[in-house]
């Protein structure tokens, strides 16, 4: 009895806001219900919303930005991540102002983060070109430019999460004993060698966390790109989640917006299951 | 030679991270000396690193178009709330998962944990659906319920609690305490430090909140910060001392909370793998 007193509310919430929802958007995607007939007058079309999502040119070019995207943002976050990790890991007066430092940017809202790189990127007023302009180089118009949008998003999107990534792999360094460090300083090993031999293994089961964690989040890009460039210029920033907000709240077209989110559903749960299957492969557990 | 070699690798650390520090708080210092230019200042090139004279004035402009200061009203009572809700049934929840076994419970626990596993994209279309059949959309409540349930927060308090001795909660009962006495008086001040990094975790997720908002609102009477903001960026696209005074407004509060409380901030980080 007490039992189901205390988990009444989160099986509700459970049921209500997930199970049914789930189970209606399996239904959704396989029509064309544009939100204003009626529930009872639902038409089935088929798989018609799932060939749309790779024929439809707006949603392919959607899909493969997210590509674009990742391989641009998961190599430099990873990297600079570890980089960032190791510096804030050392021992010096300060230490602690730079860790609180590194972390300003997650905690802000993607919004007010946005509008300010807005600004700092705006062709005529922004401090980015003009930083340029002092060592000569003339700026592009960044977020209203076709190439180089995407590459501003990423890097606004590295200097958003980078305190995020460096932190989590700094408690994973943390976990990491001294005592490995100090035989390999006994036999003379260089710091090289210590971060390739020592560090990155133990570090790896943080490392495969953290990297499935920023390629599901990859995925589901939106508030930035929604900000900052409204998926433009002509789309080269639009991402699926962009266009499952657009078809569905623009333009109404639900059972479309459903077979999309499903789509990301599967590509998430698939790199999910290939992470895991490479974790098993090759990360380190014996400490 | 060796404090040679520690002096400069000392050296080049403090190099690199005053340079990191630069490049990652710089945009919020520009923020907020934006926020107190006049128009003509804060597109003043070569730029100037404050403002000449402190102009408080922005403050009132954007009142005049947006109720921001019912925007914040808006995103500290639904922030506060969501978070006490999310953490009273997560924890209630947890404690059933971790202490009160019955027939079936771990087949419910499998769907709370499966349900961790999709994104809340796919269940955007059908809530909204939901919700508007409900009249939901449009009010408080409905900008609050989906927040309230977190599978995550279920999830870690559980195993936080399932780390209490069975001996300890056996002792209370024995005492003749309730199952509700034993969840507010034992098991809820012994994983105090858990449901700390997760307050913190939930008020900052629902503080930056901004799809679900986008959607679950229309009225300006309801919307939070963020998407205020974005409204007011929609109206003036480049009145730049306008926007960072707006944007203000959003960050001192967090930032604040951040300052009071930053180990739980990380904790709750290091413990979800969620920001």
């Amino acid at each position: 009895m007490a039992a189901f007193v205390f988990l009444l509310p989160a099986l509700l919430g459970l049921i209500a806001f997930q199970l049914l929802p789930m189970v209606s958007s399996i239904f959704i995607s396989f029509s064309d219900w544009d939100l204003l007939s009626k529930w009872t007058q639902i038409h089935f079309i088929g798989w018609d919303n799932y060939a749309e999502v790779f024929n439809n040119e707006k949603s392919y070019t959607s899909i493969k930005n997210v590509f674009i995207f990742l391989v641009g943002y998961m190599p430099i976050i990873t990297m600079l991540g570890i980089f960032f990790a190791v510096v804030l890991n050392r021992n010096i007066r300060g230490i602690k102002f730079y860790r609180a430092a590194v972390f300003v940017p997650v905690i802000t809202s993607w919004v007010a983060v946005s509008i300010v790189w807005r600004w700092l990127l705006n062709g005529q007023s922004g401090m980015i070109n003009y930083l340029l302009s002092l060592v000569g180089i003339q700026g592009p118009i960044w977020l209203q430019d076709d190439h180089w949008a995407m590459v501003a998003i990423i890097a606004v999107t590295i200097w958003k999460d980078i305190g995020f990534v460096s932190i989590i792999l700094l408690a994973g360094l943390q976990d990491i004993s001294e005592d490995y460090y100090e035989a390999a300083n006994l036999d003379g090993a260089s710091a090289w060698n210590k971060l390739w031999r020592i560090t990155i293994p133990l570090l790896s089961p943080t490392l495969f966390f953290i990297i499935t964690i920023s390629l599901i989040n990859s995925f589901q890009v939106f508030d930035q790109v929604l900000i900052m460039t409204n998926g433009g210029p002509a789309g080269a920033t639009s991402t699926i989640v962009e266009q499952v907000y657009r078809n569905a709240f623009q333009f109404n077209k639900m059972g479309f917006a459903a077979a999309q989110s499903w789509v990301l559903f599967v590509i998430i749960f698939s790199v999910t299951m290939v992470m895991q299957w490479l974790q098993r492969r090759w990360v380190v557990y014996e400490r | 030679m060796r404090d040679k070699n520690t002096i400069i690798k000392n050296g080049l650390t403090h190099l690199f991270l005053i340079a990191d520090s630069v490049v990652l708080v710089f945009p919020f210092i520009w923020m907020l000396s934006g926020g107190f230019k006049d128009s003509l200042e804060v597109v003043k090139m070569p730029p100037q690193l404050l403002p000449s004279h402190w102009n408080f004035d922005n403050f009132r402009q954007i009142e005049k178009f947006f109720p921001v200061y019912r925007f914040l009203l808006n995103s500290v009572g639904v922030a506060i709330v969501t978070t006490f809700l999310q953490l009273l049934i997560c924890a209630m929840a947890a404690y059933v998962f971790a202490k009160i076994s019955f027939k079936g419970r771990h087949a419910v626990f499998i769907v709370f944990l499966t349900t961790m596993m999709i994104p809340a994209q796919v269940t955007l279309v059908p809530l909204f659906i939901l919700f508007s059949q409900t009249n939901l959309i449009d009010t408080y409540a409905g900008l609050i319920l989906p927040g309230i349930f977190s599978a995550y927060g279920t999830f870690l308090l559980r195993q936080n609690i399932m780390t209490i001795p069975n001996e300890l909660l056996e002792a209370a009962f024995m005492d003749g305490a309730s199952y509700y006495r034993v969840f507010w008086k034992v098991i809820l001040p012994l994983i105090k430090p858990t449901l700390a990094a997760l307050i913190i975790f939930a008020f900052m997720s629902s503080w930056n909140s901004f799809l679900w908002p986008l959607i679950a609102t229309n009225s300006k009477e309801l919307m939070t910060l963020p998407l205020g903001l974005s409204k007011l960026q929609g109206k003036w696209s480049t009145e730049w001392n306008l926007l960072m005074a707006g944007n203000v407004i959003s960050f001192v509060p967090i930032f604040v909370v951040y300052l009071f409380a930053q180990r739980y901030f990380i904790k709750g980080m290091t413990m979800t793998g969620i920001k």
